[in-house]
């Protein structure tokens, strides 16, 4: 039943491009980038219980490093997104190191803290970062001298870079050492006597999530062709981790359908309604309310007791 | 080589603050020895405990397992030297199955822990020793139910079953009968008593009547100090411990 519905929501995500416009086809592509973030984002809030309000930085790094290095020093897109991705890799291997010095509500300032300084850098260092205007007339690969500024091109890349992500960070959580991090998660002080080192499982798993957010963010500048500040802002991490929680933080659809949530408030109903914020207040509040474990897992239990009572 | 001693404790001191809770702990315990910690309340013996197995850092003095100075190594490092032990408060993973329980606590010692592309389950004999130690305690048939269904005493019963699953060759057993009712008392305490002579068994327990049958040297805490330490018989029979313990 279960992956019956995991295969149709999977094969749905093959219509878009016969079905709907450039606008709607835009959208799912946006969608998909968020839901990789989000889903990054997961490996630590939801299987590691390291509640993280600073995502943002490896998105933005990401973004930042391949948009420079294409626009300003001329690297092809495989370059750049290799240099990108190792350093994102880099910076989250070092951030883990001061971050994971504390846990719980230390953690999440650190890397509240640590995404700050980062976002003043790209404000302010605006000779390298040109600040405020951001970075303009940014190209999108062509892997294979496939070109995919089309919506359509790209919506398929989109998927298909999605759909890896999503099985590798399946096959992460599920994996022996999946088992340890929510072990170290639920249990830390046992797991440490069993044998486990939290901190190390901690910080592998804060490095492989800084890994998909570099990713992420590497498909946020190909689509947006555009990167500014914002993007490493307390709000776009926050974003993600509202789209973490709201679907369900620990399980591996949720935060995509969380994301995908934030996305379409923000980018959808943001032009019928002027506070859109104010709306996804009120349906964070309503999910909180009614579905405290998540959008997933809510609607998991839901049908569970529809069907013990068909029974 | 052979070390003369499971575990040494040399002049232990762990202070909170002003609170001395563990003041010159001294203690010898030679391998397949059992052991039982006593004391009162507050007598510092699980705190003992926690610096035995890593959880807390003394102060000062020095911690030896089989010969190592183990007194500066994390938890974990210990527990690959041999070392397991149960707590006080239920440890446990709640939302996970008996099995996985008891599996986590031997995937621990291995180096498949670290595999991030194999789940669990591909390491069948990961699941067959842990169901052959459930059935050691006599939980097997509740094998596949998780944690937070099952009744306390039964979670006594997997918390030493994890330790257990480990073979260690020193187990700290902090309380392991402490809210059991009598029948569950005594199958715990049968089980106790078939634990290998490979493993050295350290247990604090306030139940006399059952911990003393188990025990073959016990040490007496109180205030964080050794008052009395040595032979069973010698040590009830002792003065010192009538006075502090049995309170006449």
């Amino acid at each position: 039943m279960k992956w019956i519905g995991a295969a149709l929501l999977g094969g749905s995500l093959l219509l878009p491009p016969f079905l709907a416009g450039d606008f709607y086809i835009n959208l799912a592509s946006q969608i998909m980038i968020a839901a990789v973030f989000a889903l990054s984002l997961n490996l630590l809030v939801g299987f590691g219980g390291m509640t993280s309000l600073g995502h943002a930085s490896y998105l933005g790094v990401a973004a930042y490093f391949s948009a420079l290095l294409t626009s300003r020093y001329g690297l092809g897109h495989g370059a750049a997104a290799l240099i990108s991705i190792s350093g994102t890799v880099a910076m989250a291997a070092f951030f883990g190191v001061i971050a994971l010095r504390a846990t719980g509500l230390g953690f999440l300032m650190i890397t509240l803290a640590l995404s700050q300084v980062l976002w003043g850098l790209a404000y302010r260092m605006s000779n390298v970062t040109n600040g405020d205007n951001g970075i303009t007339g940014l190209t999108r690969p062509a892997p294979f001298g496939i070109s995919l500024d089309s919506p359509v091109a790209f919506y398929w890349f989109v998927l298909i870079v999605a759909a890896v992500a999503f099985l590798l960070m399946a096959v992460f959580v599920s994996s022996a050492f999946g088992s340890s991090l929510r072990g170290v998660r639920d249990q830390p002080r046992r797991m440490a006597a069993l044998g486990f080192n939290p901190w190390l499982i901690r910080w592998i798993t804060f490095i492989y999530a800084g890994f998909w957010g570099a990713v992420a963010g590497l498909l946020y500048v190909y689509y947006h062709k555009y990167i500014h500040p914002s993007s490493l802002s307390t709000t776009s991490s926050a974003e993600a981790l509202l789209g973490v929680i709201a679907g369900g933080s620990g399980t591996l659809g949720g935060p995509a359908v969380g994301a995908a949530l934030v996305l379409l408030l923000k980018n959808y109903a943001s032009a019928y309604v002027e506070r859109w914020n104010m709306l996804l207040g009120l349906v964070f509040l309503f999910i909180v309310l009614v579905m405290p474990a998540g959008i997933v897992p809510g609607f998991t239990r839901l049908m569970a007791a529809l069907r013990g009572e068909a029974r | 080589m052979s070390p003369e001693h499971a575990l040494e404790v040399v002049n232990l001191k762990k202070a909170f603050g002003g609170l001395i809770v563990t003041q010159d702990v001294s203690l010898k315990v030679r391998p397949g020895e059992r052991r039982l910690i006593i004391g009162p309340n507050g007598a510092g013996k699980t705190t003992l405990f926690n610096q035995i197995s890593g959880d807390l850092r003394p102060n000062s003095g020095m911690i030896r397992l089989f010969g190592a100075d183990v007194t500066h190594s994390p938890p974990y490092r210990r527990a690959h030297g041999g070392l397991s032990r149960t707590y006080q408060i239920i440890t446990l993973f709640a939302g996970d199955t008996l099995e996985h329980n008891v599996s986590l606590g031997l995937l621990g010692l291995r180096p498949s822990r670290w595999q991030m592309w194999r789940p669990m389950s591909f390491y069948r004999d990961l699941a067959s020793e842990a169901r052959r130690t459930l059935d050691e305690v006599g939980l097997l048939h509740l094998a596949d139910h998780p944690i937070s269904d099952i009744a306390y005493g039964e979670k006594r019963r997997v918390e030493l079953a994890v330790a257990l699953a480990q073979r260690p060759r020193v187990l700290l057993l902090d309380e392991p009968l402490a809210g059991l009712s009598n029948t569950e008392r005594s199958t715990v305490k049968s089980l106790i008593a078939s634990i290998s002579r490979e493993t050295t068994v350290i247990m604090i327990e306030h139940d006399m009547d059952t911990a003393l049958d188990l025990a073959e040297t016990v040490t007496l805490l109180n205030y964080g100090r050794v008052i009395v330490d040595g032979e069973r018989d010698t040590v009830i029979a002792d003065e010192r411990t009538r006075e502090v313990y049995l309170g006449t």
